[in-house]
């Protein structure tokens, strides 16, 4: 329920709006950034996401961290889950599977 | 330590453990609640209380969504289920939680269109691509997840998709606190705060738990080594005489919170003057409901729900073991008629909730029968 994963945003785009093109672990999902935007981002930089909204700016080294993390907690596959279940008509790349480092 | 040698960075995990053995005074027992059910997991998941002196005793809190929420409220919501024009949503934390007369995934299997999303957003997609169904999605989650559905509603207005509506249940972690602090059968030395809500709600709601009542309370993170700092952080406290709140969790969590979200949510939502939490009883101001300017969307509203309170089977405990009274496995149904494959109560459905996890990570372990040599 309180899942946070780490994400890369890949592109910003206007439509939907205020939404970024964000890969996790080769997984290619479209976000809502709103609450990050203040923030400042653009692609590169890493976010933590809950339910399709991102809700901070980390640093990449935090993002991998955090990833280790939920492989520790055993909340890896519920996280993929969570964002392969993300509805995507719209995502641009095909996702690539590529497991959690 | 089932665990530790899967820790990063096992030797200042190793150090601050021996600090915290120097800082607790061997005299006194210490009682701190961790508030936030992703921390009562990891805290079971790493074997954390191995690496914890035994006068340091670590209290589950409240901080699971789905563990609070009431059984009537899962049957007012699931009573919207039962429309055939009505199409339910809701996380997968929810699916298995048990109403009066089933879950959500029993529901399905008798009918009822219910299905999971993983995002409000979603949800109101499905609404978009079913504009001759009402799509109703059941909210849950604490300030972490409200800015989300805030932010969905706020979409589903601009668009005018008028067959959306959501049914809250958001709860708020400020007056769950304060319920605690005035439970007369709870005394807790000092908290470990709840790291994803505060990187919304940020850490100055907190202030009044330390200036108030004189407990100390530490944001955290949720690795292992978060956990055993803000322990000894709160230590150093105590240990000083002091009381204030710190922000362990500091790389993720900005003092002030993230703006945007509680703005979402104060043009969205309005507080419940009381909410019902599973086994803490009406909680006043604890709860989000629609505001005014939302009530097109409120399913409460579209739709008839019974609202009708439903106890809890008189067996178990879960109140109990919510407020940290008692431990999961002291409840009498727990491992018995209670396991996560037939829960009874939500503590026994989400990995956050304290039963879940110590089934899961503890009970399992103890029940393992040595075969002799």
């Amino acid at each position: 329920m309180c899942l946070a994963i780490p994400g890369k945003i890949v592109s910003l785009a206007d439509d939907p709006a205020h939404s970024a093109l964000i890969e996790v672990a080769g997984v290619h999902r479209r976000v809502d950034v709103s609450l990050v935007e203040p923030d400042g981002i653009g692609p590169g930089d890493w976010v933590l996401i809950h339910v399709g909204f991102a809700m901070s700016k980390i640093r990449e080294q935090d993002a991998y961290e955090q990833m280790s993390m939920l492989k520790a907690l055993g909340e890896t596959e519920a996280a993929m889950q969570e964002v392969r279940g993300y509805s995507t008509d719209d995502a641009e790349p095909p996702p690539k599977e590529r497991s959690i480092p | 330590m089932k665990y530790v040698d899967e820790f990063r960075e096992p030797e200042l995990i190793a150090r601050t453990s021996e600090e915290i053995r120097r800082l607790a005074d061997p005299r006194r027992h210490y009682r701190f609640m961790e508030v936030c059910g992703g921390h009562t997991h990891a805290i079971y998941r790493f074997g954390l209380k191995d690496l914890l002196p035994p006068n340091i005793e670590l209290v589950h809190g409240p901080g699971c969504p789905v563990c609070v929420l009431p059984m009537g409220r899962i049957d007012d919501g699931l009573s919207m289920a039962a429309s055939s024009d009505v199409i339910f949503t809701a996380f997968g934390d929810m699916m298995r939680v048990p109403g009066t007369h089933g879950s959500p995934l029993e529901y399905k299997a008798r009918g009822a269109d219910v299905r999971i999303v993983y995002s409000p957003a979603d949800a109101l997609k499905l609404a978009r691509a079913n504009p001759d169904r009402q799509v109703m999605f059941f909210a849950i989650g604490f300030e972490t997840t409200a800015p989300s559905t805030a932010l969905t509603l706020m979409r589903a207005k601009a668009e005018r998709i008028r067959n959306f509506s959501v049914f809250s249940n958001h709860v708020t972690i400020i007056p769950a606190i304060r319920a605690i602090l005035d439970s007369p059968d709870m005394r807790i030395d000092a908290f470990i705060g709840p790291g994803h809500v505060s990187t919304v709600i940020g850490c100055r709601p907190y202030e009044w738990i330390a200036r108030h009542e004189g407990k100390p309370l530490v944001v955290s993170g949720f690795e292992p080594l978060d956990v055993l700092q803000s322990v000894a952080m709160l230590l150093v406290q105590l240990q000083r005489g002091e009381a204030k709140v710190e922000n362990q969790y500091r790389r993720v969590v900005p003092w002030e919170g993230n703006r945007a979200a509680l703005k979402a949510m104060a043009e969205v939502f309005t507080l419940r003057s009381y909410f019902e939490w599973r086994g803490m009883g009406f909680i006043s101001q604890s709860a989000l409901a629609l505001s005014e300017a939302y009530a097109e969307w409120d399913a409460e509203k579209r739709f008839q729900v019974p609202g009708i309170r439903v106890t809890d089977p008189k067996a178990a405990q879960c109140g109990e073991v919510l407020k940290g009274v008692l431990k999961p496995a002291q409840c009498k149904l727990f491992g018995k008629e209670c396991t996560p494959e037939r829960p009874i109560g939500a503590l026994m459905v989400s990995s956050e909730g304290s039963c879940a996890a110590y089934y899961q990570y503890e009970y399992r372990k103890s029940q393992l029968v040595s075969i002799p040599a």
